[in-house]
Order: C-alpha cells, then structure tokens, then sequence
C-alpha cells in the first residue's frame, strides 16, 4: 500500500467507543472492517487513544481467530472444518482449494484475490460439507464442485491455464 | 412504537393483538435464516409475486421465521391456518401452491413429504414424523413468528412472564420457580439454572451483572443460533427475568460473530424492547431498570468458558482463570454475574408463564424439561429437534432423525462436541438425559448430536477433535497446553500406520492427568473423544496398529484407490477430474490409476457414478 492511511477512519470509531468499558475489542472489529485488516499506524492510534500499549493490543489481535495483521483478498473463503463436515469429507476440500490457490490454510493468493481460511463451524452443518466465499454459502460439496464454486470469484483474464 | 408505562397496559396490548388476529387468515410462513443458503429469498420472492398475480395481497400474509427444524429438507414453507407443509420447495412450483392451497385450501400433492417407509405423501406439518415425535417448548416460536416483529412474540404471551413476576413475585420467589423447576444449564455442564441464581442472588454488592453466552462454539451445534435467529425476545424475557432476580441492572449478550442473521435480530430485539419501555429504565412504570448490551465475539471457543467469556467481554486476551471465585461472586469487572446460555434463557419465560410444577412433570428423575439436539453427521433428516429429556437415542436417530442415508450401517452417534463421547450401536437404547450420558463416558453437552456410518473412522474422528481442542487451546495451564499436543502427535502416528501399541497404554495414561489437572473445561473434557472411541472401538485402534488398516477407508497413508476395470465404463470423467494426470486409458476402456502419481485426494472415488473407483 503505498498511499497514506486515511486514518480518520479509525478516529470515527474510537470516539464512537469513547470511554467505554471493554472496547478495545469492538474498537479493534470496527476498525478491522474500515480497513480490512489493521494496519500497524492505526493500531498505534488506538493504543494512544485507548491507553493500552501495543504489546496488550498485539496479545489481543493474535489470541482471537477473527483479527489480521495483513491484507486480506478481496473474496474470503471460509473452509468449515466443523464435525459435521468433517466426517462428510471437508478435509478433501479443503485439500482441493489449496490445490487449486496454491496458496496454505491462512494464507492470501498472490493477486489478492482470494484469503483461504479454515473455520471450526460455520452452524450451518445441515449443509455439510460448506464453504462460505464472502457471504454466501456453498453447500453439499465434493472436492471438484468447491473448486467450481471458487471459479466464479475468479477474474475472467486470469483463468488458470488448462 | 409506543412506550408501555405500566404493566396493565402490556396486558391489554396483548389481549388487544391477539383478538386482532384472525386465526382464520392465510399467511405462508417460510424459513428465512437456515434456508436462505438454498433459496429462501428467492422462494418468498416468488410467493410474493405470485400472491400479487392472483390479487391476494390483502389476504395473505407473508411471515418471514425462523427456522423449522427440518434443515435437509430446506427451504422449507407452511401454509396456515392448514398447515401444510411444502419442502424442497422450487421456485417454479410457487405459483401452483398459490392457486391450489392458498386460494383453492387443498394441498398440492406432488409437492408434498412422502413418508419415508411408507411413500404415502403427508399433508401437514404436524403429521410429519420429523415433527410429530417433537415437543417445542424453546423452539415454541421458531418458524411460526417474525423474530423482526416485537408484536409476533407479545401476540403469543410473548412477555407475559416478566409482567407476572414484576406484578406479582419478589425476587426469592422467582428463584424459587427457577429452583423447583429442576432447570439445568443447557450449555454444557448442566448446574441447576437456580442454584446458580441463588449465589449471584446471595453475593454481596450492589451492581450485578446478567451475561447471555451465545458463544456457540462446538462444532456441530447450531441450536442457539436458531434461537437466537428465530425467537430473540424470549432469550431477552429470560435475562429480564434473571436480572430481576438477583438485582442486576446490566446485561450483556455474547455472540459468535459468525452469526451475522444472530446478531442483527438480537440488536433489532433490543432495540424494539427498548422503544417499547420493556427494556432500560423503569421497565413496565415499575421501579426494576434493566440494560442490555451486544458484545461479538471475535473467534475463540474458549471464550464459551465463562471465565474467559468475561476476560473477552473486558477487552482482554479470552483465557479462562482459576475459580473460585466463581462469576457469581466476581465476575464481569469483578461484580457478581450470572451467565447463562441462551437455551437456559429461552426456557425461562414458559417456566414462569406456566409454572415449575409444570415443567418439572416433563423429562427425567434428574433432567427435567427438553432438550434441543442438533442432527448433523452421517443422518437423513439433519435440523434441529427438541425432544423431552430422557428419550432414547435409538428414537431420535430413526424415528426423528430417519435412520442413515444410503442404507449404511449406524456406527456411533457423538455428543457434546468436542469435549463429549461417542456412543456406540450398543448403547441405542440408552435414555437421553445428563445422567446416562455422562455414564457411558460422553456428556450432553451444548447439544450437538453427530451421527457416523461405517465409513467413518473413529480414530479419524478423536484425532480431528484432539486437533481441534489443541488448536483451540488457550495455552495458560501446562496440562491441556502440551498434553493435548502429545496426545494429538499420538493419533496421528496411529493413523499414519506407524503406531505402537504401547501407544494405546500412553493415552490412556495420558488421558486422566488432563482430565484432572486442566484449568478450565476445555481441558478437563478434551480427552473424553479419545477415551469413549478407545472404550467403544479399540478394534479400529488395533487394525491401525496391528495390521496398518483403516478398516473405515478413510485414512489416507493406510489406503489406496483403484479403479475396478469390470464396473469402469471408460467415461473419462475421473481422467478428467484428477488434479494430478494420474488416471490415463481410452475413451469407453477400463481406465487406470497411476499409484505413483495419485495423492489420494479422492476427486476420482467422489466423481465416478458407476462406483468403479474402488478404496483398497
């Protein structure tokens, strides 16, 4: 990211939460969504702002599953792990998405276009196994019908060759 | 809007809505939460245009509920005041229910649930086996209401708890009913919802708080979501009421942030009770003043432990401490708090409204009530089902559940997540209450109910628990931190085929010190998976070890795939399929597989549809 940080973003959110008990946590959501991950000069105002030093706010960021320190792709997929899709063959899926990405469980394909993660469960285990690519739900899969439903959010020039 | 000042004027609000209500008007009530990920939007999309066609827009109305239960037969739609029941339901075949149940009152056929043994096509809702079999007490208003419409909850008795204990019960009282009730916490444990209100009741301190836990974090349980989704006011009714009882002004709910449609129905519920005076200050023109507050979790499971709930909800790291003190004497901001799940909440409401002695006749000796399940796994009719505590597994799986897709065999039914048991085909009969279950070494639980076929492997299914727990684990106590770990490192060596049997020896030395030395919950439960499937299948263990099979066919260094050139048709789709190039041979000739090429990720076994593809 090479243009400045337009931090008055995160100046909306903290006076949002001004002198509130516990908001870090709801601050640090919030700002999350503005920016799409929280990036280390908005993280700085927080603490400023808060009064909470950095290394209690990185203790927070990197305990909780739902915070990221880097820029995320601009479609996420959310691999359900859950049992239900676990004894219905989640594992092969997920297996089939890294294939397809080339990219880990956690990690964000190089043209930023897809973030793969894992989620323990997505409470929709009727639909097992599920992903979910931003919000919606792609249910009952095999491996070749997730890797199917992740073409679509695929740019058209970029198809991966045959 | 308008406020309510007192606790007259919400009776006759009441009396008024429902003399209002026609029980005679159309209204199709379709499931607009759980279904929505098959169309549900486009299916009232469709109901609304067709009802428009056919000039019925001033006669029916269009409930938008909660879910029905029936989650494998989605998206699911009833027509009232019949009660038929529509599943499946595709958008083209909207404009014939219309003309023909709507406006005609008879039941379109074809559409209809056929009876799983019999074929017979069931008309109604309520003669559906799935349902029959059930009894909602929690779930009383799911999928029959708007849970967006305060007025759809007040129309069917819908605060009518809070108004009688506010006019009529001191708070000793209310605890009392609780008490006698029997209630136990539904999210895990299973202390007696009273008891628990008794000691916040009894803590000293003149600010309380009362904290929802909506965490729902074991895999596998969807009920408060549903809940939650479907029927929010009654979760805050139930905290209205606890609040009252132990002099608490303040209150929070905690929820999972992956519940988006959760969290926007609890915030709109907040927000209506609070425009209607049911919520805030002076609550009902009575003296009682009572906040609510929405906090989102941010993803751990360990924060459904309610120490570490009360760390995340204070802004810290979520990681459980030693108790005591228990939250009832210090707990969120070191106040006494009272935390609940939300399905203890739900049954509160019902408890008051209709009385303990009422209550107490339903379920169990020891484990009164109902209990919602949530049918996932290897099942026909996975959804949700709340059923008195105490019937068997064996009704439930079949008679509810309708047995096992496939024609396979019911291997093991797994309760309670990730810190419960699997119980084995022996055990079918085995009545469903905290009791028996934590006799035969699992737990209720949340209440997540995973059903496994023969081709699940059992030690497939510790190891994905014990990673899941060790993965989740908070790594404050040394116990649940490395012994998970070593225990983890154990199954995955055994189903990699390079396990010991002393190694059967380890875990089960292994188990106990977890079990006892762990801080919290997390780590005094996460061996039961492993102890309840070595208990119950020592044999998958010892074919792992013993001969490296995986009698399951589902451990991948134990197996390897094949393509039976009898039953091959030469299609092609599997050639086409493998990410690897691993499958080669002629169009409409036996193919073959590559065993040097293949990493076994089982595209091909999944895509052929003459089963050529064979797991050696």
């Amino acid at each position: 990211m090479s243009e400045a940080l337009n931090l008055s973003k995160v100046e909306q959110v903290l006076s949002k939460h001004q002198r509130e008990e516990g908001a870090l946590i709801p601050v640090l959501q919030e700002a999350q969504e503005a920016y799409g991950y929280l990036p280390e000069e908005v993280l700085r105002r927080v603490s400023r702002r808060l009064r909470v030093p950095m290394s209690k706010i990185y203790g927070v960021i990197t305990f909780y599953a739902q915070f990221y320190l880097t820029p995320r792709g601009r479609h996420v997929i959310k691999s359900c792990q859950g049992t239900a899709c676990h004894v219905r063959g989640a594992k092969g899926v997920l297996e089939s998405l890294t294939r397809e990405l080339k990219v880990e469980p956690g990690g964000t394909t190089e043209d930023l276009n897809f973030s793969l993660e894992t989620v323990a469960c997505v409470g929709t285990c009727f639909l097992a196994p599920v992903i979910m690519i931003d919000h919606d739900y792609y249910g009952k899969l095999t491996p070749k019908r997730a890797v199917d439903a992740v073409k679509k959010y695929t740019p058209k020039s970029e198809k991966k060759e045959a | 809007m308008e406020r309510l000042s007192s606790i007259e004027e919400l009776q006759r609000l009441q009396k008024t809505l429902s003399q209002g209500r026609d029980p005679n008007r159309l209204r199709v009530r379709v499931c607009m939460t759980g279904c929505r990920a098959f169309g549900a939007v486009e299916v009232r999309d469709a109901f609304k245009r067709a009802i428009e066609e056919n000039g019925l827009t001033e006669k029916v109305d269009i409930i938008e509920t909660g879910c029905h239960g029936f989650c494998a037969r989605a998206p699911v739609a009833a027509i009232d005041p019949y009660g038929f029941f529509y599943q499946q339901i595709s958008v083209k075949s909207i404009p014939q229910i219309v003309r023909e149940s709507l406006m005609e009152g008879r039941p379109v056929e074809k559409l209809l649930y056929k009876h799983p043994q019999t074929g017979q096509p069931i008309p109604l809702e309520k003669d559906v086996p799935f349902y029959k079999e059930q009894m909602k007490i929690v779930l009383r208003n799911c999928g029959q209401i708007d849970p967006t419409r305060i007025e759809d909850y007040i129309v069917r008795d819908g605060y009518l708890a809070i108004a009688k204990v506010l006019s009529s019960m001191n708070p000793e009282e209310v605890i009392g009913e609780v008490v006698r009730s029997g209630l136990r916490g539904r999210g895990g444990a299973g202390f007696p919802a009273g008891n628990k209100w008794k000691f916040a009741r009894n803590a000293p301190g003149d600010e309380k708080y009362i904290v929802c836990n909506a965490d729902e974090g074991d895999p596998g349980a969807f009920m408060d979501r549903a809940v939650l989704e479907g029927d929010p006011h009654t979760v805050l009714e139930g905290m209205l009421i606890a609040a009252y009882a132990i002099g608490a002004s303040k209150g929070y709910v905690y929820v999972r942030a992956e519940y988006p449609i959760a969290v926007v129905h609890i915030k709109r519920a907040v927000a209506d009770a609070k425009a209607m005076g049911l919520l805030g200050q002076k609550i009902l023109g009575t003296d009682f003043n009572f906040e609510v507050k929405i906090k989102e979790g941010a993803g751990a499971f360990v924060c459904g432990e309610e120490t570490a709930l009360i760390a995340s909800i204070e802004g810290r790291r979520g990681m459980p401490r030693t108790r005591p003190p228990f939250p009832a004497i210090a707990g969120l901001w070191g106040k006494p708090t009272n935390i609940n799940n939300v399905e203890t909440f739900a049954n509160i409401p019902p408890i008051i409204h209709k009385g303990a002695g009422w209550y107490a006749s339903l379920g169990t000796e020891k484990s009164k009530g109902t209990k919602i399940f949530a049918l996932a796994g290897k099942i026909n009719n996975t959804g949700l089902v709340e059923v008195p505590m105490g019937i068997t597994l064996e009704r439930i799986i079949f008679d509810i559940g309708g047995g096992i897709p496939g024609g396979k065999k019911f291997k093991a039914a797994q309760t309670g997540g990730p810190s419960g048991g699997c119980i084995p085909a022996s055990l079918l009969n085995l009545p469903i209450d905290y009791d028996s279950l934590a006799a035969a070494g699992a737990i209720m639980g949340s209440g997540g109910l995973i059903i496994t076929d023969e081709n699940t492997c059992m030690v497939d299914l510790a190891k994905f628990f014990l990673s899941f727990t060790q993965s989740e684990s908070c790594g404050r106590c040394v116990p649940c931190r490395l012994g998970t770990k070593r225990m983890l490192e154990i199954l995955e060596r055994i189903t990699e085929g390079t396990g010991e049997l002393s190694d059967l020896e380890t875990l089960k030395e292994l188990a106990p010190m977890i079990k006892d030395a762990s801080l919290c919950g997390l780590g005094q439960t996460c061996p039961n998976p492993v102890l309840t499937t070595l208990n119950y299948f020592l044999d998958e263990y010892r074919a792992h070890i013993e001969e490296k099979r995986c009698p399951a066919g589902i451990c991948k260094a134990l197996i390897r795939y094949e393509i039976d050139p009898e039953t091959c048709t030469g299609c092609g789709v599997c050639r086409k399929a493998c990410p690897q190039n691993a499958i080669s041979g002629k169009t409409k000739e036996p193919h073959t597989l590559d065993q040097s090429l293949c990493i076994k990720c089982g595209i091909c076994y999944n895509e052929c549809k003459f089963d050529a593809v064979k797991i050696i």
